[in-house]
């Protein structure tokens, strides 16, 4: 048994990795068709990918409604996991489930509840709405990041802050935002991720015009399973592993700046 | 002043009411409140239909089971996670969470990749003479159950492994010490101290499952419908609002009910610090 | 914003006025009242839990005060935001800001009220010298030892001028060597600035070295206020005397009442004398309360004379600790100064105890 379970935990692990690895393996094949391994290798699906006007497009879009998302749900829930950590006030824990709503709703009744109203608004392709409607999926990630982060800044740091003359705008820009930062960059990242890699919200949203990546990905499918969208599912792999590699060194920076307080 | 820090909160509200909150009860009173006789009709059109019915079938059949496939392919992965550290801990941890953090659809895609029929999976098995016809993995509740399965596995392992840190390795030693073997301690110590672990873990699972609709719409045969994909086609398709609409109160309520349940098992207050 | 113009810059004079604090029923601070003058040195003593750090939290502006008044030169601070009431703060984990080196730590209250910059730098600059960490000025409170940074945080407390500077147990973090190096640091500076200096501390002997008047709290209750002298030698109750420095507090009734003395009949029958100003009537429990220094071997005529058997013998470097049993429950501690003399009385030896009547005083239960 003792012998057993790391064979049995390999084999999950690489069942785990498996199908990402194979996927951006095959992206840089060369042959027309899905075949492992290649036979050759060539980035002509990148090619193809970044060269068609279409596929641009959603990327660019992508990229815009991501930002916006990021944007908004860390300022917003900056200020709200400040708020539950700093403040007193009765219900804390009924008002952080009610901000944690969106991700115990499933996706597909918000996702047509919002198309109900966006369309009658005519806000269906409106990147500026579809990046503010991701947003408040990416909040629960970001205040349950930002609670942690702020959790490990000494209150006492904000107290010796204001006692010295500090306003309320110098203590947050000056202390406690320097001091939350890694955990802030995190939480962007996170959000900016959620957005990025968003389906179902997007797919009604989104209209014909503004498809972002996955909705492209996802219309594609219906038609063929075709090499190109190997390479833009690489791509997304990508950017999940930048991410997560930019969280991880930023890890260590928010352990140093806790351990800096004490 | 530390009343006015509660003011903080407000534009997270604020945000939450009018993208979230507002669409959703616009979405129910326009549909099916607005007309009261349109409610009522349309309840019974929707649980008489077959569609609705099979889809409900189908997605109780799916979810059970994958919530017990991911319980028992992950409760290991999750042990081991606990019971270990040092850089094996972050390599298995780190191939548990790359695919929870890549997009579903890409995860997706993935699979579809390997178990179609020209599929690398199907191509390796003819290869190597096992099989002669390619296998139907694809297309069908098989396709569906390892899709999701796959996707939903990182949230039980976290969840177990939460759990299971918990659990005083001294607990453990005492038992060895006693004498009790190894299946034993697991079986009346180990997996009882876990147990609130897999509760929710499978809780958590099944909530996520009966909501899903990417993957099975995917990977599963045409008479593979789950709710959730009614959903989609009643608004897509048909363009039946109060159908989608009846649909949605239904998976809301059953979600609902299942997540008051895993909320009284788990302790939202640990999120904050108190 | 005109530093002039920031409260905290007259003269540092505080005044509390029936201050409460109530958590749920508990009244952590009980309608307290003090008048601290400017220039002084006042420190809140008192065991934990004994409301003194909430009364300076509410005096720094923390804590809302739930009755009673707070005024710092007239000005009411009752209900002011922390921001502007312009006093400084020490913190006992000293809440240097770790993201900033030590010359921004100081510049930050400058900055705060946009001091223009060549006479920041030099404020700065003067700040750091007087707690001798000028050479500092780039280091970062990770490279600086536990005392350093407690210079830190009290240069960057003073270098804008106020007239009052809190401090909430600012030593308690340090060992005992550099504690009293620091209490000493500390009283020079604020001898030096001629700040009033409002000190919560638990370690009597803290307050007792650097303190102009003490108020000793307990339960949310200022117990007694004055000088150290005056409180060590002079409690009115049981509680002070025994938290402040040892103390003989021998139980029993109140016999005779004779103008400013009385006489006090132990439990075990032993007739004492001491010092007595209250009203009250014979028959009322009391303790007879004298200082271990204050007590002497050997007969003496006038005063008060026991006669016991040593039980224990201490060394404590500098003073040489007996305890003298008179009675079944009556125990005698007496303090001498380690003179070396090997005339200390051996443990079991039976010995005469007296001190006189001047030193003794009579406390009501």
């Amino acid at each position: 048994m003792q012998r057993a379970l790391p064979i049995y935990v390999v084999s999950i692990c690489l069942v785990l990795m498996g199908p990402i690895v194979i996927v951006v393996i095959l992206s840089f094949s060369g042959a027309g068709y899905l075949r492992f391994p290649p036979t050759s290798f060539s980035l002509r699906w990148f090619a193809r990918f970044l060269g068609d006007p279409q596929w641009r497009a959603s990327l660019w879009y992508s990229v815009i409604i991501a930002a916006i998302a990021c944007v908004v749900a860390t300022i917003v829930g900056f200020f709200a996991a400040y708020a539950f950590v700093r403040g007193a006030f009765p219900g804390k824990k009924l008002l952080l489930s009610v901000l944690l709503l969106p991700i115990i709703v499933p996706t597909v009744i918000t996702s047509i509840a919002m198309y109900f109203l966006s369309a009658r608004w005519h806000l269906v392709g409106n990147l500026v709405w579809i990046g503010i409607c991701h947003a408040v999926i990416a909040l629960p990630v970001v205040l349950l990041i930002l609670l942690s982060s702020l959790q490990g800044v000494d209150p006492n740091l904000e107290r010796a802050a204001l006692s010295l003359g500090a306003s309320r705008a110098r203590l947050f820009l000056r202390v406690v935002v320097p001091l939350a930062a890694p955990g802030l960059i995190s939480a962007a990242l996170f959000a900016f991720l959620a957005s990025f890699d968003e389906l179902i919200i997007s797919l009604f949203l989104t209209g014909i015009r503004a498809q972002t990546l996955p909705v492209r990905i996802w219309n594609s499918l219906h038609l063929e399973i075709e090499p190109t969208i190997a390479a833009v599912s690489a791509f997304l792999i990508g950017v999940t592993a930048l991410v997560l590699l930019l969280d991880f060194l930023l890890r260590g920076r928010r352990a140093a700046t806790m351990n800096a307080q004490r | 002043m530390r009343d006015r820090t509660a003011l903080l909160m407000l534009p997270a509200f604020a945000m939450l009411a009018v993208v979230f909150l507002t669409p959703l009860v616009w979405f129910f009173i326009q549909t099916l409140f607005a007309d009261p006789s349109v409610l009522w009709d349309e309840i019974v059109t929707v649980v008489t239909s077959r569609a609705m019915s099979q889809a409900i079938l189908t997605t109780n059949w799916v979810s059970a089971l994958v919530t017990i496939t991911v319980l028992v392919t992950g409760y290991p992965i999750a042990y081991y996670l606990a019971n270990r550290g040092g850089p094996r801990f972050t390599l298995v941890l780190f191939c548990v969470v790359v695919p929870y953090f890549t997009s579903v659809i890409v995860r997706t895609y993935s699979w579809m990749v390997l178990l179609g029929r020209t599929g690398l999976i199907n191509q390796a098995l003819q290869g190597l003479g096992v099989i002669d016809a390619p296998l139907p993995l694809l297309y069908n509740k098989i396709g569906i159950v390892i899709g999701m399965t796959y996707v939903l596995l990182p949230y039980m392992v976290l969840t177990l492994f939460a759990a299971m840190k918990s659990i005083d390795g001294n607990l453990i030693r005492a038992a060895r010490g006693m004498g009790a073997s190894g299946l034993m301690i697991f079986w009346r110590i180990y997996l009882p101290l876990s147990l609130h672990g897999v509760i929710s873990g499978a809780l958590i699972v099944f909530i996520l499952s009966i909501g899903f609709f990417i993957t099975p719409a995917l990977m599963g045969g045409p008479s593979d419908v789950m709710v959730a994909m009614l959903i989609e086609r009643s608004v897509e398709i048909t363009l039946d609002w109060p159908a989608a609409a009846v649909m949605s109160l239904f998976l809301l309520a059953v979600t609902l009910v299942l997540y008051a349940i895993y909320y009284r098992v788990t302790d939202l207050r640990r999120l904050m610090g108190t | 914003m005109n530093e002039a113009s920031l409260p905290g810059h007259g003269k540092g004079a505080l005044n509390l006025e029936g201050l409460t604090k109530l958590y749920g029923e508990e009244r952590v601070v009980d309608a307290i009242d003090a008048r601290i003058r400017p220039g002084e040195f006042f420190s809140l003593l008192g065991p934990s839990g004994s409301g003194k750090t909430t009364t300076l939290m509410m005096i720094a502006g923390f804590v809302t005060p739930d009755g009673g008044a707070i005024k710092v030169d007239g000005a009411d601070f009752t209900h002011m935001p922390p921001q502007r009431r312009g006093l400084g703060m020490v913190f006992q984990n000293y809440a240097i800001f770790p993201h900033l080196n030590v010359f921004e730590n100081v510049a930050f209250p400058l900055r705060a009220r946009r001091v223009p910059e060549p006479e920041l730098h030099q404020r700065v600059q003067e700040a750091l010298e007087l707690v001798r960490l000028d050479r500092f000025a780039k280091r970062f409170a990770r490279q600086l030892s536990g005392g350093q940074q407690q210079r830190v945080a009290i240069a960057r407390a003073i270098v804008f001028r106020p007239g009052i500077v809190l401090m909430d147990e600012p030593l308690g973090a340090l060992d005992k060597n550099l504690r009293y190096e620091m209490q000493v640091e500390i009283k020079e500076i604020q001898q030096r600035l001629g700040m009033t200096v409002v000190y919560v501390t638990h370690d009597q002997e803290e307050a007792m070295n650097m303190s102009d008047r003490i108020a000793i709290m307990n339960h949310g209750r200022i117990e007694q206020l004055g000088p150290p002298t005056e409180i060590y030698e002079r409690p009115i109750n049981a509680f002070i005397g025994r938290f402040l420095g040892e103390a003989n507090l021998i139980a029993g009734t109140l016999e005779q009442i004779a103008g400013e003395e009385a006489s006090v009949r132990s439990d075990d029958g032993i007739l004492l004398r001491g010092r007595f100003n209250r009203i009250a009537t014979g028959g009322r429990k009391a303790s007879l309360f004298v200082r271990p220094e204050k007590l002497s071997f050997g007969a003496a005529a006038g005063g008060n004379v026991v006669e016991g058997t040593v039980r224990r013998r201490s060394f404590l470097g500098n003073i040489i600790r007996t305890v003298v049993q008179a009675a079944p429950e009556t125990h005698l501690t007496i303090d001498q100064p380690n003179l070396n003399e090997g005339t200390e009385p051996e443990v079991g030896a039976t010995v005469t105890v007296n001190w006189s009547v001047a030193h003794s005083l009579i406390l009501l239960d």
